[in-house]
């Protein structure tokens, strides 16, 4: 029980996904004030805001709408990104929970941040949230079918095994999965699920800051906020994470295989950056199409090529 | 209260309110925020919702119709919320102070913690008043 508890809390849970995401994000700032030609902010900035928004400012209800749904949808959304993290980050750090079948609980476990978003944007009876999770809702009915058969597909490709552990050690005994041509097609496929579990740039129309000022979160303020924030740095450390894990061979730690395993987490969340960077914000309609049509075709054609074994 | 204190400064994320403004100040406003200048670096963000603000930045004289919608977003900010008046017209009226249309300049309305003339402030101008609010405050 203590265990677990320790878990949870403090390593590989919420305290250490708190702490490497919220150094991600400064990472990812940092990059895009690069590529813009700015300095960017200090290391320190995202602990800045963290702490701001939970001990100094104040947490406003709204009087339309349900305070109680409104406060606790936060702690949902933060309880599902750590849940989730755990199941993740322990077979990537070489503990062995015992536990078969995985795989589908951390897909599970993933929407539970997005369906937390949508219920307290209903929740706080302002129109333009209503719009935001409306089109969140939208994003999750595209994105999902395709990271469900990528799911499906690294399944395939390690003989029907649904342990993320097994799934590591596949890959570390033979080659990675990202090594065939499905591979790539499937990391191609699943670097976009992921850009639209993030809600960054091409798939950010839930909280369209310049159209909608900031969506789903448009009532959020103060502490509250301040759990959004912690849950989209956890998600922006579990999701590379998670690609690293089913695609990238997992970490090895031990010598030169920590600097890889850092190595490839920090390539991930730059190559979703550099995407975020260069491209526009498109529509919920295009959004749809791109991820019901496209990216299902691609991951079909991944399916079927790892049926025939390449 | 040190390290409270110390968060807030370090990270001040701006919502701009603009007013019957001639737009000068507006620019100049998001000349700050661009690669020669870059406020981000001591973590200055701009927001898109008043909720999620810690300055309120007004620019532009305020009329009769501006004059609710302000005293409105005030009341929406959370608190603590710290409130700039930019541009000439933000800090005195400036050339629409005898308009029959004018109501009052923006500390008439809204306590106001820092005033940075200007028709309109150059972005250095800005700057330097951020940072006199953030060295008080």
């Amino acid at each position: 029980m203590a265990e677990n508890l320790f878990y949870f809390l403090v390593f590989p849970g919420l305290l250490f996904a708190g702490v490497t995401g919220a150094f991600l994000s400064w990472f990812d700032r940092k990059v895009t004030a690069r590529v813009q030609f700015r300095v960017g902010p200090p290391v320190l900035q995202p602990f800045y805001d963290f702490f701001k928004l939970l001990l100094v400012k104040e947490t406003i209800l709204p009087k339309y709408g349900s305070p109680l749904v409104f406060l606790s949808a936060p702690v949902f959304s933060v309880f599902g990104a750590t849940m989730s993290g755990v199941f993740i980050l322990l077979p990537l750090f070489g503990i062995t929970s015992g536990f078969k079948g995985d795989l589908l609980v951390i897909f599970y476990l993933l929407t539970i941040p997005s369906f937390s978003y949508i219920i307290g944007a209903l929740a706080s009876g302002n129109p333009l949230a209503a719009v935001g999770g409306s089109r969140e809702m939208k994003l999750i009915l595209s994105y999902e079918l395709t990271f469900l058969l990528v799911v499906a597909g690294i399944i395939m490709k390690c003989g029907q095994q649904f342990n993320l552990n097994s799934i590591i050690s596949t890959q570390q005994e033979g080659a990675p999965f990202i090594g065939s041509v499905s591979g790539v097609l499937l990391f191609i496929a699943s670097v976009f699920c992921i850009q639209a579990k993030l809600a960054l740039v091409p798939f950010d129309m839930p909280e369209a800051e310049a159209e909608i000022t900031e969506g789903i979160f448009i009532e959020y303020s103060g502490a509250a906020y301040a759990l959004i924030k912690l849950t989209k740095y956890i998600m922006l450390f579990i999701l590379p994470a998670f690609i690293t894990a089913i695609l990238l061979n997992g970490f090895r730690l031990e010598g030169i295989g920590i600097l890889w395993s850092v190595l490839k987490i920090l390539g991930v969340v730059l190559l979703l950056t550099l995407i975020r960077n260069t491209s526009p914000r498109v529509k919920i309609k295009q959004a749809m199409t791109f991820f019901l049509v496209y990216m299902n075709i691609i991951v079909i054609i991944a399916l079927v090529l790892i049926a025939f074994g390449y | 209260m040190g390290f409270k204190n110390y968060c807030f400064k370090k990270s001040l994320w701006v919502f701009h309110f603009g007013g019957a403004s001639c737009n000068n100040c507006d620019i100049e406003i998001l000349d700050c925020l661009t690669p020669r200048h870059d406020l981000e670096r001591f973590g200055i963000l701009l927001v898109g919702s008043i909720r999620h603000a810690d300055v309120l930045l007004v620019n532009g004289s305020i009329n009769m119709h501006d004059k609710e919608r302000l005293i409105e977003i005030y009341k929406q900010a959370p608190k603590p919320i710290l409130v700039v008046a930019i541009g000439a017209c933000g800090c005195t009226g400036g050339i629409f102070a005898e308009s029959y249309a004018f109501a009052g300049p923006v500390d008439k309305i809204i306590p106001v913690n820092a005033y940075i003339p200007g028709c309109p402030p150059k972005p250095e101008a800005i700057i330097a008043g951020i940072v006199k609010l953030v060295e008080n405050s």
